[in-house]
Parts: structure tokens; C-alpha cells; sequence
């Protein structure tokens, strides 16, 4: 089976979150980048674990500059086998996606699978975008993922509950929590990865359908009103009353 | 020319997200001058799609054929990029719930029109907002293609509800049996309970309850309120509750206008997937805990103590109105 895997370069949780430029330019100065935590936990793990066990290839492709080769280097030292990293500044999901797409388009994958999110701009699109370039099936939210006879089985999150459905490969799954245990790199992979293959590729040009104009950061810290631990009765007033919280 | 909004069903009910997304997409409507038209897929009854008239919808197209009852991802975006051209459409509106994540970025391809994920309130000035870096920014976005995608963040907006009736039109898609590639072999619904990204009121708690015994406390009060339950990362991870309650940068992001934080301290991981709450109130023994940074009420005190007084409070208010 061969299976591609897209992994975005994402801020750290924990970073500071600042702007410059009148609020169009987002600070990377002090920020550390990590590979989006859907994509490495979930996506490339559900995918080494479904080569190791069906036999394969596991590809990761990535769209940014030369300063993403540690997270692609973490990526192959995981169970990736080899690395295409389109030379580009991924700054459209549609752009990403057009690129990730031309990349697999003559590479026959059997599954791509994709996180359902990264945590930077929270936007969910490009393994759908992949699917529809490529005019596959794809299901999203997936908690679990077997694959037999050409035919994948996974369980979905729906509202309230969980789905389970069965599609013939190839297709395009985002993935999500649940589909795999996080791992961490040991030496020998980490030592492999020196040497597995990366190819740098540059981008084809596509167009870019939307631009973000301005951010801005919440309000103020809120203002937080404490109630005494023997007032509890008061707690529910004020969010019965005051908040008309309920 | 119109704005199409993609409207669901569940169990015969217009699902209350697609509701504020057809509110959004009268009011975007409204402000360009253009009809307000809505699409369903799959069966559903006459009179609750007529009802969508009361958020401004003036016409419905409805593909009453049974291949829609499922969600299939491929199927629904052909169907749907063909209403769009049925309805003349320059706006597509849809939820930012689980089917619309993934409808939403297909249609943008298959469209060619610019989309922005998870808006959080009607378009100004030509840009429409969302969160980012989980909850900690919020961004304006452009849309440089003439026809525009957008999905709305569910319990963004309160649709405010007039006297409308839509007119309901048949609508046939050219979608062929090949176009359905999903076959769904069951589901499995937590029953009795609200979902947790569509719940007004939800009560979480985390490791300061100290085991997954002790969780009786929350789910009267989630009972009482008829509130969903939520709980942090690390209390999913050691199972002391369902993956599917976990709320953060990792879980679910939720925004409901009541979040009750129980024994959970308020990592920022945490904090991107509730900080949008439009009422935080934190019970936590520590008072340094992170979490009343974010709070707009809090108490300093033991769960074992406060819950029960709070769960009787709560009760006599209730027996009182
Ligand atoms: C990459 C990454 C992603 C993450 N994503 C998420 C995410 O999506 N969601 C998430 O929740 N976490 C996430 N985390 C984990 C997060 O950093 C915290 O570890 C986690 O949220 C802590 O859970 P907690 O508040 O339940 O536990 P703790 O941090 O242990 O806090 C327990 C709290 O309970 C209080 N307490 C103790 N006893 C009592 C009592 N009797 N009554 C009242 N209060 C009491 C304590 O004072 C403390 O504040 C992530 C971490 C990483 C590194």
C-alpha cells in the first residue's frame, strides 16, 4: 500500500501569540515550530503502523522553505520513508492543497491521509481540497482506520456519536484523535532519517483564493468575579440573574 | 442572484447549526440585495423545510431522494455545486460542523471560490472573521474570488425568528450512483445526551476530581441545566472519560454561552478550545490557578465542597420558576 501523509509546520502550543506590522504580520521571532500534533500523532502513526502491517510505502510532503527540514527529518525518523517538500510559503489552503494534489496526481497513492486541522489557522481544508482535485472519495473526523481487500472500513465522529462506513481505496481521510498512539523517535529512527530521501520540488503556480487582511488579539484578560466558598447560593444568583446565564 | 445555504437534517429536524447557518446566509443576504435560498439533500417533510422561512429563507430546493439520507462527501458536493448554479448563487453558507468541514473545501475547489472556515459573525466591510492559533487570535479574511464560501462556526449567532414561510422546490441534482463512494455499515449515538458542540450550557471537569467515580456530582448538574459535559486532555487520556468530551487545541473547540470548569487548572491548551465561552465560572482549590485568569466567575474551593451546594442551589431555583 502506498500511502501519502501532508504534514504543516505549525507554532508550538504553548507560544506566544503576537503581531507586527499594524497587525498584518504574525512575530515568529522566539516561536518554536513542531509538526501540527494531528498530523504527526494520528495521521503519519495510523499510516507507518498500516505499512508495517500490509507492507508499503509511507511518503510525507510538505509545503514550505528550507526551515522545515527538522520536522520532515522527524517525520521519516517516525516511519516515513521518504520526504517532498514543495518549495513554496503555504499561505492559502487552496494553494497548499493545488500542491499537494499535482504532486500525487501521477503517484497512484492508495490512501492520503491528512490531520483534520492544524492548530495555526484552525481551518480544515486541505485534505478535502486534495480529495476534490483529485476527485476521490474522502471522509473526515476519522477515529479509526483498517484496511482490507482494497476496501477501507472507518469510524467517523458525527454529531452526537460516531459513524461507520466502508470505502473503496483510493481515498482521502483527515484524521483526528483517537486513529493511532502518538510515538516518539527512537535512535535508530532518528539515525535513519538522516538518509532517507527528500526531494525539493517548486511549486506550480496556483492561484491564492483568499488573504487574511488583518488579526487582531482577544480583549483584555477578563475581570474575574470570585464568590466565597460558603456563598455558593450567590454563584448561581449572579449567573441566574446577572449573567442570565441560565 | 442568491445566497445558498447547504441546510441538514437529522431525524426529521433541521439541525440547530444549519438553522443559525441559514440565519447568516439571510442576513448576508439582506445586506447585498440578493434572495436568500436554502438547499437540502435527502427526505425530509414539507413543513419543516417551509419553517426555514422563519429565519428568511424564501425558497428551498429539496432533492428528496433517499441516496442523500447519508452523507457521502463526493455525491453531496455535486449536488450542491449544481444548486449553486440552479440558484444563481455568489454566496455559499454552510455550518462549520462535522459534514460542512469537509462539504465546505471540496465545493471551494470544485467552485474555484474562495472559502473561510469557522466565521464567527456576519461579514463587514467585505471581510469576514475567525479564530485562529486555536482561539488565541482572531483574523479577518478576504475573499478574492467573485463567488464566496463561507461556514459559520456553530453558536456564533442567535437566529431571531419572524413569521416566513419558504416555498419548497423539487430539486433533481445529476448525481449518478457511481457518485456515492461512502457505505455506512452503522452508527452508534450517544443517546440522551446534547451533542457538545451544539450545547447552550456545558459543565467540564478535569483531574481535580480525582477519579472517574466522582463524576456524579457533574452529570446532575449537566442534568439539571440540561447542559452537555465536557473534560481536559488529561482526563481523557487515562479514560476516566470518553475521548469524545475532550475539549482544547487537541479536542474539540466549543463556544457555548455557559462553560462550568471544574478541578481543571487552565492550561492554554486547554483554554484555545472553551476561551470563547461567552460565560467562563471556575471551581478550583488553587487560587493561581491559570484558569481564573480567563474566568469571569470563579470560586476558590473544594469540588467535594462547592458541587453539592451548587447542585441544590440550582435545584431550588429551578423548583422556584
Ligand atoms: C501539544 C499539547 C496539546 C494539548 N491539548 C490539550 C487539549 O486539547 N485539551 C486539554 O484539556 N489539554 C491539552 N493538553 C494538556 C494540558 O497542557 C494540560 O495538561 C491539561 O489540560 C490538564 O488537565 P487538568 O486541568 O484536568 O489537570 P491538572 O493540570 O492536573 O489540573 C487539575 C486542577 O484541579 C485543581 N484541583 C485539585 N483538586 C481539586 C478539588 N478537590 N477541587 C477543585 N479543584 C481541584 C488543581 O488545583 C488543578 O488546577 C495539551 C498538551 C500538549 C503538550
Amino acid at each position: 500500500m502506498k500511502i501519502l501523509v501532508p504534514i504543516a509546520k505549525v507554532p508550538d502550543t504553548t507560544s506566544k501569540i503576537a503581531f507586527a506590522e499594524n497587525n498584518t504580520k504574525f512575530v515568529t521571532d522566539g516561536v518554536t515550530f513542531i509538526m501540527n500534533p494531528t498530523d504527526e500523532w494520528y495521521a503519519l502513526v495510523r499510516a507507518c503502523e498500516l505499512k508495517e502491517q500490509q507492507g508499503g510505502e509511507v511518503v510525507v510532503i510538505h509545503v514550505g522553505g528550507a526551515d522545515s527540514e527538522q520536522i520532515i527529518r522527524k517525520a521519516l525518523a517516525i516511519g516515513a520513508d521518504k520526504a517532498v517538500r514543495v518549495d513554496a510559503d503555504p499561505t492559502d489552503a487552496y494553494f497548499v492543497a493545488a500542491q499537494i494534489a499535482n504532486h500525487a496526481k501521477t503517484e497512484n497513492y492508495d490512501l492520503i491521509i491528512a490531520g483534520k486541522e492544524t492548530i495555526d489557522y484552525n481551518s480544515f481544508q486541505v485534505g478535502g481540497m486534495v480529495a476534490e482535485f483529485l476527485d476521490l472519495p474522502c471522509v473526515a473526523l476519522v477515529q479509526k482506520l483498517d484496511v482490507a481487500n482494497g476496501v477501507a472500513t472507518l469510524k467517523r465522529e458525527i454529531e452526537g456519536g460516531t459513524e461507520t462506513v466502508e470505502v473503496k481505496l483510493p481515498m482521502v481521510v483527515c484524521a483526528q484523535k483517537e486513529l493511532a498512539e502518538a510515538r516518539i523517535p527512537n535512535m535508530k529512527g532518528i539515525m535513519g532519517a538522516r538518509t532517507k530521501p527528500l526531494a525539493v520540488v517548486a511549486a506550480t503556480a496556483d492561484d491564492k483564493l483568499t488573504t487574511i487582511a488583518s488579526y487582531a488579539l482577544p480583549d483584555k484578560a477578563k475581570q474575574v468575579k470570585l464568590v466565597d466558598k460558603d456563598n455558593v447560593e450567590e454563584l448561581v444568583r449572579l449567573l441566574h440573574e446577572e449573567a442570565k446565564a441560565f | 442572484m442568491s445566497v445558498l445555504t447547504f441546510v441538514e437534517i437529522n431525524e426529521g429536524k433541521i439541525k440547530k447549526a444549519s438553522l443559525e447557518a441559514a440565519y447568516y446566509g439571510s442576513k448576508t443576504a439582506e445586506a447585498n440585495g440578493l434572495a436568500s435560498v436554502a438547499v437540502v439533500l435527502g427526505e425530509a417533510g414539507a413543513e419543516e423545510l417551509a419553517s426555514l422561512g422563519q429565519v428568511g429563507v424564501s425558497k428551498v430546493l429539496h432533492a428528496s431522494d433517499a441516496r442523500f439520507n447519508h452523507f457521502d462527501s463526493k455525491a453531496y458536493t455535486k449536488a450542491v455545486a449544481e444548486a449553486v448554479n440552479a440558484a444563481a448563487a455568489t454566496y455559499v453558507v454552510l455550518s462549520f460542523n462535522n459534514n460542512g468541514k469537509l462539504l465546505a473545501p471540496r465545493l471551494s475547489v470544485r467552485l474555484k471560490a474562495g472559502y473561510v472556515p469557522g466565521a464567527v459573525e456576519l461579514p463587514a466591510n467585505g471581510l469576514f472573521k475567525k479564530n485562529v492559533f486555536s482561539g488565541k487570535a482572531s483574523a479577518q479574511y478576504q475573499i478574492n474570488t467573485e463567488k464566496k464560501i463561507v461556514a459559520v462556526n456553530p453558536n456564533s449567532l442567535s437566529p431571531v425568528k419572524g413569521a416566513g414561510t419558504a416555498i419548497v422546490e423539487a430539486f433533481a441534482p445529476a448525481v449518478s450512483d457511481a457518485d456515492f463512494s461512502t457505505v455506512v455499515k452503522g452508527q452508534d449515538k450517544i443517546t440522551g445526551t446534547i451533542p457538545l458542540t451544539e450545547a447552550d450550557l456545558v459543565v467540564s471537569a478535569g483531574r481535580g476530581l480525582k477519579g472517574p467515580e466522582n463524576w456524579g456530582m457533574i452529570e446532575e448538574l449537566a442534568g439539571l441545566l440540561g447542559a452537555a459535559t465536557a473534560c481536559s486532555r488529561a482526563v481523557a487520556d487515562v479514560d476516566w472519560r470518553p475521548h469524545h468530551e475532550h475539549v482544547g487545541q487537541t479536542g474539540l473547540t466549543i463556544r457555548p454561552n455557559l462553560y462550568i470548569a471544574v478541578g481543571i487548572s487552565g492550561a492554554i491548551q486547554h483554554l484555545a478550545g472553551v476561551n470563547s465561552s461567552k460565560v467562563i465560572v471556575v471551581i478550583n482549590t488553587d487560587p493561581e490557578a491559570p484558569f481564573f485568569k480567563a474566568a469571569d466567575y470563579g470560586i476558590v474551593g473544594d469540588a467535594f465542597e462547592v458541587m453539592p451546594k451548587f447542585n441544590a442551589a440550582v435545584r431550588k431555583l429551578k423548583a422556584a420558576n
